[in-house]
């Protein structure tokens, strides 16, 4: 018999701010994180617009000269887990550490800091580069420093599928619980790569939005008048619990996973398939995992990503999954107030999905003023709804052909 | 600013520690904590902070902040001469 896995803690760090609450009434209000990149630095950039987290301090977790040592996104994991653990309420003097884990993706770790120490060899060579720069640099380094910071001895380990990385990440964490191997795990995705060489990287694909003259109105998926996404950076981080040792110390339980589903195109490194096949088998895997059929689902929190292929393939996907009822279905893409955090975008839309639940509010997908008309399914355009949710799925899909969906829902006992 | 000055405070800035809590006998390992990728790192901001060179043979027998000031003297007076 599998163990039941729920949810008792959430950390965030997001363009739309560091303030759990906070963030979320602004998505709910419908309000941008995107903003214009220095013109100075970015100028000959064909993009200069992305979702930064201005509002980000390591202040009151870390100190300075430990901060220094850590790349901007593993600072965002850390403060993240952090704020998960501390409303989770767990003790870890009281429990067994070599029963919590530490799981989280990321698309490609410490991009700046491999900027830094790059124009360092070439500069001065290669006895000014910093001894720092492996640990930095490091895409398991989230995941390393969170077990550090708590002296945990549970399985530890970061997790790279793209896009789809955090979504990857919490799979693992809830299987591992389910299993009865950790009775808890944090989990979820991070990303600091708003540096000089993603910006100029997703550029070269042309993969993101070049409407750097309305930042705002950048990420519109769905939107017929679409142009690409726009990168973000943040993190969002959960604290998964195995339901008896929830219920056992009385924690204030935020919903449970109920299932989930992978898949891979196998197909192309960068094009979604078409077709959405696969994308629609990690979704219909999800609907068994979790034992539910299409009509229960309340809610997708979309990938939805504001591409050309991207957002057609997961419209196709969905309509494949969901048959008769994807018509039915409610829909949206908090990328289009967020931005698109890559390997931290899993983690945050977990984060969305059980707070829709909780309040009983769907947040819009922005922008969509004229929807494509081959993306035909209730995106719920321009402003919030309010509708019961109990039950919804949040897909992500990565470079790579990466395909991962988590359902989650209102707990019941 | 002395020699003493700018190593206590380029030591003050990379370990984050009071500068009041370093003076020559102060042992950089054992007294500031400074593992071994902080020493590493240390010595780079030494060598950026007095455009010199210190090769892994040298570093290695720095221990105490005196050291490093007698080094740093010994290794600036001999790149002007």
């Amino acid at each position: 018999m599998t163990k039941r896995v729920v949810i008792t803690g959430m950390g965030l760090v997001s363009p739309l701010g560091v303030k759990l609450e906070e963030v979320w009434s602004r998505l709910c209000r419908g309000e941008s994180g995107i903003t214009q990149l220095p013109i100075e630095r970015y100028g000959s950039y064909r993009s200069r617009i992305a979702g930064l987290c201005t509002d980000f301090t390591t202040d009151g977790y870390l100190l300075p000269k430990e901060a220094k040592k850590i790349d901007r996104f593993t600072q965002f994991a850390l403060t993240a887990a952090v704020d998960a653990v501390g409303m989770s309420g767990l003790d870890f003097d009281t429990m067994d550490r070599s029963r919590v884990g530490v799981i989280i993706g990321c698309g490609v770790g410490g991009l700046g800091e491999i900027e830094r120490q790059q124009d360092r060899l070439r500069a001065s060579g290669p006895g000014r580069v910093s001894p720092f720069t492996i640990p930095k640099i490091m895409l398991n380094a989230a995941a390393a420093y969170v077990s550090m910071f708590y002296n945990l001895h549970g399985p530890s380990f970061g997790v790279a599928t793209a896009c789809a990385s955090a979504n990857n990440a919490m799979i693992e964490a809830c299987r591992q619980i389910q299993l009865g191997e950790l009775d808890a795990a944090i989990t979820g995705g991070t990303e600091a790569a708003v540096t000089d060489l993603g910006m100029s990287g997703f550029c070269a694909m042309r993969a993101l939005s070049e409407r750097n003259d309305a930042p705002e109105a950048a990420s519109r998926p769905f939107d017929h008048d679409r142009d690409g996404f726009v990168i973000a950076e943040g993190s969002g981080v959960l604290l998964f619990e195995e339901l008896e040792h929830a219920k056992q110390r009385d924690a204030s339980i935020l919903g449970e996973v109920l299932g989930y589903g992978v898949s891979t195109d196998g197909n192309h490194i960068t094009q979604p398939d078409e077709a959405g096949t696969q994308a629609a088998v990690a979704m219909q895997n999800t609907l068994k995992t979790s034992r539910l059929l299409p009509e229960q689902i309340d809610y997708i929190n979309t990938h939805g990503t504001s591409t050309h292929l991207g957002d057609l393939a997961e419209t196709a996907a969905i309509k494949l999954a969901f048959g008769e009822y994807a018509s039915k279905l409610t829909l949206s893409s908090t990328k289009s107030e967020t931005g698109h955090l890559l390997g931290g975008s899993g983690g945050l839309e977990l984060i969305f999905s059980l707070l829709a639940i909780r309040d009983g509010i769907v947040p819009p997908t922005i922008n969509l003023e004229n929807p494509d008309e081959n993306c035909d399914l209730d995106f719920t355009p321009l402003t919030a709804r309010e509708k019961k949710i109990d039950r919804v799925i949040s897909n992500s899909f990565g470079f790579g052909g990466h395909n991962a969906c988590v359902a989650v829902g209102r707990f019941c006992d | 600013m002395s020699t003493e000055e700018k190593v206590i405070d380029t030591i003050a800035e990379q370990l984050g520690v009071d500068k009041d809590k370093v003076n020559r006998d102060t042992d950089i390992a054992n007294d500031l904590g400074a593992d071994s990728l902080d020493q590493a790192e240390l010595m780079i901001a030494f060598e950026e902070a007095f455009d010199i060179d210190i090769d892994e043979e040298n570093a290695q027998n720095i221990s105490t902040v005196g050291h490093v000031i007698d080094y740093i003297d010994k290794a600036v007076s001999a790149k002007n001469a």
